[in-house]
């Protein structure tokens, strides 16, 4: 299924679309107040962009230095060349241990490598922590968002899932309600569990530390219970100096939801106590190869703040299934068709080449000319509908000679005014479906200037 | 000064009166305005489309066509910005890249090339001006709202303001995309559709009775929607807007 069938049925609910759409561009109000608040914004992003993509060149230097530091301070580092060997190294860690029960804060990478059916699968049980996380894998479902996962649900939804598998008492809505009703119900969770898996959002290399960010403190509560802790990261997620993160956390929640800076930001430097563990997975999966790309490489430097998302006019109308891939959105379009371009094919053209992605990233990826790139890339390699790339070599063939075209024009213009418009309208689909068909003047401006430059004797 | 209007074969096709408007309000200016009549596609829908081999070579035949003039100018933001952003990687000579820097849209011609402060005479009506997305963004006609850039004017809401008569209503979204798109229109129907809906509604809310832009694609999408669902909004051209004055 194509980007364009799922947009479709998420937008013939025109209620849940509106309030999709309402939604997610409320937080990218937010977003442009805080923004507002800081005198240099541009600098800041210029900044922010210019340490990534300089971090991004030098990524075996950034490892190794990190990895020596972070070893003298207890952490034991490993390396996952895919999402397999990620969950293999993650089920033995667990394994070895006696591991059963597991709570997990909010990581892309681990959606992406698909850890939780892994360790499912293997009898182990995971709870994710993050309030929305938790809301979408009661429902069996990836989320929608990488911010704001269960955004889709409306909060009555939420009550009745709650009142079905927590036990809470039906009909409740009020945020603060459920809030606490999951509150209880992850207490629990939190206190049995023998390992608490994160992701991580910055490593740096000079410290052998970790940031985390979360606005729950769920990351916190499940890593200072349990004696294990495993944080999985990608291998771009690297900065080479401690300085180097306060530029990123200046942006990244202002980016994110308009808050100047998350509720936790927590540093890790080694195991939190004597006898506790604390693991890193530093995992490539495709990540080494789109950084060999000449321009696509730059989309390494996301920091998944989740603003190209908010912004984008296609996201807001089509909820974040409809890309089906576990990063939606203008950088997931970026992202899944570098991965595996036959099954993403089309989620470059869910973009209207507005460019409002671009310009409100931290990090200025210049996502709408990287679908570009993939546009080209995919027509070139054969996986775009054999009809659309014969109908684009025949309207270049017309096209190149203007001659023809305005021949063309004039014909189909002299036929379509005398068309009935029923007709005329069935052969103007899939544009005139939903939209009257221009008048079609009688006229082109190339003969109306003819006779006008005759009129005026030039 | 050599000036050439292009007027972006769908244009010249289906929005000829655009075309005319852009050429009366050169003239008005003492402008000599040439139209070569070989021209033809800009290779921006091939572009757009992942079509690079097909994009290069109308490319190219635009540059044969209108290399040598001083500046070239068109009534379409969006093929504006194909041509000074797109065309000198397209085409790599040194005669694209010179050729690419001195194309203009209309309004920026008009307002920053020579320097029209206002336009004389009257035009009533209540409009929005719906931003041309490749304008604003691409060609930084404006400053995009995510942006924290210094201020920058656009060129044809400077006309439009200085125009007597004419009530600029305020949008509640300043820039959102009509859902357009080029293709997209085509093969995102129902996203671009919802898109274009939504933002005629925003129009609605600010009681505009007119929507204006400078790209007649937008507009032909938006007044398509608008005449299918029977709403009381037209699409105007700036270009039409601005000719359509009365004498003062
Ligand atoms: S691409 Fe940019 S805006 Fe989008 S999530 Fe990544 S950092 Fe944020």
């Amino acid at each position: 299924m194509s980007h364009s069938e799922r947009a479709a049925t998420f937008v013939a609910d025109a209620e849940r679309t509106r309030w999709h759409d309402e939604s997610l561009w409320f937080v990218r109000e937010r977003r442009d107040r805080a923004a507002d608040a800081v005198p240099d914004w541009e600098a800041l992003r210029d900044e922010a962009a210019g340490i990534k993509r300089h971090a991004l060149s030098r990524l075996p230097a950034l490892w190794e230095e990190f990895e020596t530091a972070a070893r003298r301070r207890g952490v034991r580092v490993h390396w996952a060349v895919d999402a397999e060997e990620h969950n293999r190294i993650v089920l033995d860690l667990l394994r070895e241990r006696g591991v059963g029960r597991v709570v997990k804060s909010k990581s892309m990478l681990t959606e992406e490598c698909g850890l939780n059916p892994a360790l499912e699968a293997a009898g182990v049980e995971v709870v994710d922590t993050d309030l929305g996380e938790r809301i979408v894998q009661l429902r069996r479902e990836p989320p929608s968002h990488i911010v704001l996962p269960a955004i889709h649900l409306r909060k009555e939804e939420v009550g009745e899932l709650f009142a079905e598998q927590l036990g809470s008492p039906p009909g409740l809505a009020d945020p603060t309600e459920l809030t606490r009703v999951a509150r209880r119900h992850l207490r629990e969770r939190f206190h049995a569990a023998e390992a608490g898996i994160t992701g991580v959002n910055f490593a740096v290399a000079e410290t052998g530390g970790l940031v985390i960010c979360t606005n729950e403190g769920n990351a916190d509560l499940g890593t200072a219970l349990p004696p294990l802790h495993v944080a999985s990261v990608g291998l771009e997620k690297i900065v080479p100096r401690m300085a180097d993160v306060a530029v990123f956390l200046r942006l990244l929640a202002r980016s994110a939801t308009g808050q100047a800076i998350t509720a936790y930001t927590s540093h890790y430097h080694g195991p939190a106590a004597p006898g506790r563990e604390l693991h890193l997975v530093v995992v490539d999966n495709g990540r080494s190869r789109l950084l060999a790309h000449p321009s696509l490489w730059e989309s390494l430097a996301c920091i998944r703040c989740g603003a190209c998302l908010n912004t984008c006019p296609v996201f807001r109308r089509s909820g974040g299934h409809s890309y089906a891939t576990p990063v939606p959105g203008p950088i997931g379009s970026v992202l899944a068709p570098a991965r595996e371009p036959a099954g993403h094919a089309s989620l470059p053209h869910a973009c209207s080449l507005c460019g409002s992605c671009a310009d409100v990233c931290p990090v200025r990826i210049p996502l709408h000319h990287q679908l570009l790139t993939h546009r080209a890339e995919l027509l070139a390699s054969g996986l775009r509908p054999g009809r659309r790339r014969r109908a684009l070599a025949l309207a270049a063939a017309v096209l190149e000679r203007p001659r023809l075209f305005a021949a063309l024009g004039w014909l189909a213009r002299r036929v379509g005014r005398r068309l009935p418009a029923l007709l005329l309208e069935r052969l103007g689909a899939p544009w005139s479906r939903g939209r009257a068909l221009p008048e079609l003047p009688r006229e082109s401006f190339r003969a109306l200037h003819a006779r006008r430059s005759r009129r005026d004797g030039r | 000064m050599r000036v050439a209007l292009f007027v972006p074969c769908y244009v010249d096709q289906l929005r000829p009166e655009v075309g005319v408007a852009a050429l009366d309000l050169l003239e008005e200016q003492g402008v000599a305005v040439d139209y070569p009549p070989a021209q033809g596609c800009c290779g921006q829908p091939f572009l757009n489309a992942g079509a690079r081999d097909a994009a290069r070579r109308l490319a190219a035949r635009w540059v044969h066509v209108f290399a040598g003039y001083d500046f070239v100018v068109t009534p379409s933001g969006s093929c504006a910005a194909m041509l000074r952003g797109h065309l000198p990687r397209l085409v790599e000579t040194p005669e694209a890249g010179a050729l690419a820097s001195r194309t203009r849209e209309l309004c920026e011609f008009l307002v920053e090339d020579l320097g029209v402060a206002s336009l004389p005479g009257r035009r009533a009506g209540r409009v929005a001006l719906h931003a041309s997305c490749h304008a604003l963004r691409e060609l930084r006609l404006g400053s995009p709202s995510e942006t924290r850039e210094p201020p920058r004017r656009d060129p044809a809401r400077v006309l439009l303001e200085g125009l007597d008569g004419l009530e600029l209503v305020p949008l509640s979204r300043p820039d959102e995309c009509c859902g357009f798109g080029g293709l997209f229109a085509v093969e995102e129907e129902a996203v671009s559709c919802r898109m274009g809906l939504d933002r005629l509604g925003d129009h609605r809310a600010a009681g505009a009775e007119w929507v204006t832009s400078t790209d007649v694609s937008c507009l032909l999408h938006l007044d398509g929607l608008a005449r299918r669902h029977g709403l009381p909004l037209r699409a105007l051209h700036v270009a039409e807007l601005l000719a359509s004055r009365e004498a003062p």
